[in-house]
């Protein structure tokens, strides 16, 4: 048995930046991912950031990963558990022990605060070929193509113009792809407009009210079906028409990788504006189990921008509980830290978040 | 409104943003056009410009507003915006001809003089150009800036290049 003060699942840019949080204050921090390396999705983030200097706007995604991995590597009581799978929690009274695989073994943790900042996972589409080779999810392009440098083929149908669908649409045009058309189910582009733009000028049409309805190939994607979509979401007869495609990438939203958070026994809501089934939680991101926490995608899917801020408060908010912060100096932290969120939920794009997360914190009191 | 269904802006549309020069002012010189229309949380333009010629404020969400007559057309916030929606028009650079400067990620760049292919908002070829100026400053983090010449009519038109 292994013992820490803090332990976090995840070293994404939430899990991460809860990490430098906590130890900055003294807290003893163990973080465990099951990858190779840290970072999370920020190391194939490799566009600007939106925000203010604050959120490091302007900034590529790559380059705020390497900056948090500098800042954990600075910090002497953080340990990284790298090819780390936690497969289960369980409680005791004052603390929680985490069932991890290391290295092919299993070992015992156990934490008297715990994180799980365990980040998303793509949602599908089904269709008629979907489970032809090169019908993939956009995640797994953008680990090719900007990871690992390889891409997956050389004509393009992305499916989704959400800001994911327009960045990996931008992505694998730098690398080289065609991507011969987005479609949206839906009768509006659903990412931002200056994402859209930059693929609509280079000739990237946008089809909206359009969906997949079938994929061809013999054993691999040779041809995608497009039919148009009325109000009803029913496909309009005639309409559709033949891509010759040699690659179909689905980029149709994200949901909450929630798993531990339910065995662990954390109350849950449906929202569908933070993508579905979350965690309900407090101001200080911690959920219905005591001394369990979340933050960034898991808490509800948002930007890596917002999950870092969200790590922050709950490396804060972890300290404070475990005594190495003042109450005043914590609440001015958190304070801080809260604003910097609330920044990034304004505006069309982020009222209904910012409003959802309101609710779930109201929701949190009467539980 | 073809922002949102196609991606890219009808001129009516862009005319009444905010962060749009005057055609009274596009005619006397270089000039940034901040192509923004939506509140996103962003405001990097408003710190990269020298001579506080855009302003956004507090709220980050709010577009940029641009005060044209304080504008050189410098360029220096091309590169900082997040969502490349920043270009400079020079419609003064000939009698028939306008610069335009605009940020671009594809590599391999064009070369000085080369002559390129002039796409518009929705990537279709109007026009020839001819490669003016490729600068990639440490500054712009990858993002180079290029000027190039136009026709005077595509101007307002011209948005990103094709190398042919």
């Amino acid at each position: 048995m292994r013992k820490t003060e803090f332990a976090i699942v995840g070293a994404g840019p939430a899990g991460l930046s809860a990490a430098i949080e906590a130890a900055r204050a003294g807290v003893k921090v163990v973080l465990a991912d099951e990858n190779q390396r840290p970072g999370g999705q920020l190391f194939k983030q490799i566009h600007k950031f939106f925000g203010s200097e604050a959120h490091h706007a302007g900034v590529r995604g790559i380059d705020i990963g390497t900056m948090l991995l500098q800042q954990v590597s600075q910090q002497k009581n953080v340990e990284i558990m790298l090819d780390s799978v936690v497969w289960g929690i369980f409680r005791a009274n004052t603390s929680h022990t985490l069932g991890v695989i290391h290295n092919s073994k299993n070992i015992h943790l156990k934490a008297r605060k715990v994180l799980l900042a365990t980040g998303a996972t793509e949602n599908v589409l089904a269709f008629p070929g979907w489970t032809l080779a090169g019908v993939m999810g956009a995640g797994a392009i953008q680990t090719l193509v900007n990871v690992h440098r390889v891409l997956p083929g050389k004509r393009v149908l992305m499916v989704g113009s959400g800001n994911v669908g327009l960045i990996v649409s931008y992505q694998l045009l730098q690398a080289g792809a065609e991507v011969v058309a987005i479609v949206e189910a839906l009768p509006k582009i659903g990412g931002y407009a200056v994402h859209a733009g930059k693929v609509a000028r280079t000739g990237v049409p946008i089809l909206t009210s359009t969906t997949v309805k079938e994929v061809h190939g013999k054993d691999k994607v040779e041809k995608a079906v497009l039919v148009q979509i009325d109000k009803n979401w029913q496909p309009l007869t005639g309409t559709e028409r033949e891509l010759e495609v040699d690659v179909v990438c689905l980029a149709c939203g994200l949901s909450p990788l929630a798993e531990l958070a339910w065995i662990t026994g954390c109350k849950f809501t449906d929202v569908p504006e933070l993508g579905g089934h979350v965690p309900i939680h407090n101001e200080n991101m911690e959920t219905t189990v005591p001394g369990i926490y979340v933050a960034g995608d898991l808490a509800g899917i948002e930007e890596a921008s917002t999950a870092i801020e969200e790590g922050r408060l709950v490396g804060i908010a972890v300290a404070e509980a475990l005594g190495y912060l003042a109450a005043g100096e914590a609440k001015d932290k958190k304070t801080e830290i809260s604003s910097r969120a609330e920044q990034l939920r304004e505006g069309p794009f982020g009222i209904a978040r910012k409003q959802a997360k309101e609710q779930l914190i109201c929701r949190s009191l009467s539980e | 409104m073809t922002l949102l269904k196609d991606g890219f802006f009808d001129p009516e549309e862009l005319e009444n943003l905010p962060g749009v020069p005057s055609k009274k002012r596009l005619i006397q010189g270089p000039v940034v056009v901040i192509e923004c229309a939506q509140e996103i949380p962003c405001n990097p333009c408003e710190e990269a410009c020298h001579k506080k010629a855009i302003q956004i404020g507090d709220s980050i969400i709010d577009l940029p507003i641009l005060d044209a007559d304080k504008c050189s057309g410098c360029g220096l916030c091309i590169a900082s915006c997040p969502g490349q929606a920043i270009f400079v028009v020079d419609t003064t650079y000939s009698d028939k001809e306008a610069a335009i400067q605009l940020p671009y990620e594809f590599l391999p760049y064009p070369e000085e003089e080369q002559l390129v292919n002039g796409l518009n908002r929705a990537g279709e070829k109007v026009c020839s150009a001819k490669v003016l100026k490729v600068l990639n400053h440490k500054k712009f983090d990858r993002t180079a800036v290029i000027t190039i010449v136009v026709p005077i009519q595509y101007a307002m038109e011209v948005r990103n290049i094709a190398l042919r």
